[in-house]
C-alpha cells in the first residue's frame, strides 16, 4: 500500500515536471498542446474512493495551472477528466474481480483496453479544456480540429511514457 | 436533517465534482477578466523564480541570436547619434531645447515563460512593480509590438501577447495612412488580421503596419507587420487583412516595457473634457 502511494506520488512529480519543462514549450503551427499530465489522473488505482479522485485531479490541475498562469483551467479540466473516469471505466469494461491489485495500466490490463481507456479520457479532457480557453462556440471546427490533433499527440506521448517506465519485475 | 445528510452521502461524488468544478471556472474568470486574484499573484511568486532558473541555463542556447540581435539595434542607435551626423553649419549656438520633451521610457526586461500555441496567450517577465513597471504598460521588442502588461506582482509582471483573443490594438497602414483594428484569430502565432479598414481604400500585398500613436500605451510608428494577403467578405464594408507579425513570439528573449510619461496628463485632459460635453 505504501509504495503504491510512494509510487504515484513520484509519478506526479515526474509528469508535472515534463509538463512545465518540455510540453508547455512544443508549439507545431500552434495547434498542439499536449497534456500529458493526465496520466496521472489516468493511472490511479481502481480502489481510488471517488472524493479523493476528484480532489487529486483538482490539486493536479491546479498545480499545473499555477505553471502555466492559466489559473483555474486545467483544474476545471482535470476534475471534469476525474469526474468522468468511472463512466469510462464502465463503458470500456470493468478490471477482472479475482485481482486487487491490478491497476489500470498498459501492462496489466492490456494494449486494446488501454487505448480505448486512454483515448476517451484525453478527448474528454482535451475537448472540456479547449473550449474553457475559447468561450465560445464560435470557432467550433478550429477548436475540434485543435482538440483532436492535441489529443492525439497526448496519446503518442502516454503509449512512449507506459513503454519507458516498465518496472523491471513486469518486463520479464 | 437526516434526509439531507442521506441525500449528501449518496450523491456525494456528483456533489463534489460541481462544487470544485463551480470553485475553478470562478477562478479562470477572475483571472481572465481582472487579472489580479491573489492566489495568481502568490503563485507567480513561486513559480516566477523557478522559470526563472530554468530560463538562466536555456538562455546559453540561444546566447547567438541575442548577439546578433543586440548588435543590429547597435547599429541603428550609433546611426541616430549626432556624431554619425555631418555637421555643415559654421556658426555655432546653443539651444534650450523645449521643442523635445521625453514622453516614453524604456525599461528592458526577460521573458521568463512564453506560449504561442493557446488561444489566448500570456509572457511573463522577470522585472515587476519594484521596477516600475505598472498596469497598462506597452511591450515592445526592436522588431515591433508583443503586447500590453495586465498584471504585475513585485518582481513580475503578467503580459498579454498580441497572440490573444482579447487583443485591440489600433494599427495603422504606413502608405496611406488608413486607420484599422488587429485582433488574432487563434489559428496561427505567425500571421494576425487587421480589420475596420474601409473596402474603397486601395491596399496591396507587402504594405508595412505600424502603431497609430492613438491610444496612451504604445508609442506612434512601432511596427507591426506586413500584409500578406486582402480580401472583403461578402456582404461585408470592410476588409479582412491577414498579414505576417513582425516579432517572432516563439523566439521571444528580452523585450522593452514602455513607460509613458504623460500618460497622466492624457488621461487628466480626456476626462476632464468629458466633463465639459456633459455639461
Amino acid at each position: 500500500m505504501n509504495r503504491l502511494v510512494f509510487s504515484n506520488i513520484a509519478r506526479f512529480i515526474t509528469l508535472v515536471l515534463i509538463q512545465v519543462l518540455v510540453m508547455n514549450k512544443i508549439n507545431f503551427y500552434g495547434f498542439l498542446n499536449p497534456y500529458i499530465y493526465i496520466l496521472f489522473i489516468l493511472l490511479l488505482p481502481f480502489e481510488t474512493p471517488g472524493w479523493l479522485l476528484l480532489l487529486l485531479s483538482f490539486f493536479t490541475g491546479l498545480t499545473v495551472d499555477l505553471f502555466s498562469g492559466t489559473l483555474g483551467l486545467h483544474a476545471a479540466s482535470s476534475i471534469f477528466a476525474g469526474f468522468m473516469r468511472p463512466l469510462i471505466i464502465k463503458f470500456v469494461g470493468e478490471k477482472p474481480d479475482y485481482d486487487i491489485t491490478t491497476q489500470p495500466k498498459l501492462q496489466q490490463m492490456g494494449l486494446k483496453w488501454f487505448i480505448a481507456y486512454a483515448l476517451l479520457m484525453i478527448f474528454a479532457h482535451q475537448l472540456f479544456l479547449n473550449l474553457l480557453d475559447v468561450f465560445s462556440f464560435d470557432e467550433f471546427w478550429q477548436t475540434l480540429l485543435r482538440v483532436i490533433v492535441s489529443a492525439f499527440f497526448t496519446f503518442l506521448f502516454i503509449l512512449l511514457f507506459e513503454y519507458i517506465f516498465v518496472p523491471r519485475k513486469e518486463k520479464q | 436533517m437526516r434526509n439531507i445528510l442521506a441525500f449528501i452521502i449518496r450523491y456525494h461524488f456528483l456533489l463534489l465534482f460541481l462544487l470544485l468544478e463551480i470553485f475553478s471556472v470562478a477562478l479562470l474568470v477572475n483571472s481572465t477578466y481582472y487579472q489580479s486574484s491573489a492566489i495568481l499573484k502568490a503563485g507567480s511568486r513561486a513559480t516566477g523564480r523557478f522559470y526563472t532558473s530554468v530560463s538562466n541555463a536555456t538562455d546559453y542556447l540561444k546566447l547567438r541570436t541575442t548577439n546578433e540581435q543586440l548588435a543590429r539595434e547597435n547599429a541603428l542607435l550609433r546611426q541616430m547619434k549626432g556624431v554619425s551626423f555631418l555637421k555643415n553649419d559654421t556658426s555655432s549656438f546653443w539651444v534650450n531645447d523645449t521643442l523635445y520633451k521625453q514622453q516614453y521610457k524604456y525599461i528592458v526586461s526577460k521573458v521568463v515563460l512564453n506560449t504561442v500555441g493557446k488561444r489566448n496567450n500570456y509572457i511573463m517577465l522577470d522585472k515587476g512593480s519594484r521596477s516600475g513597471i505598472q498596469k497598462d504598460m506597452a511591450v515592445i521588442t526592436s522588431n515591433g509590438i508583443v503586447g500590453t502588461v495586465v498584471n504585475v506582482s513585485e518582481n513580475f509582471s503578467w503580459v498579454m501577447s498580441m497572440l490573444n483573443k482579447h487583443t485591440r490594438i489600433s494599427g495603422r497602414i504606413i502608405k496611406n495612412n488608413q486607420m484599422g483594428t488587429i485582433v488574432w484569430n487563434g489559428i496561427d502565432h505567425i500571421y494576425g488580421t487587421l480589420t475596420d479598414i474601409p473596402a474603397h481604400v486601395k491596399i496591396s500585398k507587402g504594405d508595412t503596419i505600424v502603431s497609430s500613436g492613438y491610444s496612451y500605451i504604445f508609442p506612434a510608428g512601432l511596427m507591426i507587420g506586413t500584409i500578406t494577403d486582402f480580401r472583403v467578405e461578402q456582404g461585408e464594408h470592410f476588409y479582412t487583412i491577414p498579414f505576417k507579425f513582425s516579432v517572432d513570439f516563439n523566439a521571444l528573449q528580452y523585450v522593452y516595457v514602455v513607460k509613458n510619461l504623460m500618460k497622466v496628463e492624457q488621461e487628466s485632459l480626456e476626462k476632464s473634457t468629458e466633463g465639459i460635453k456633459d455639461e
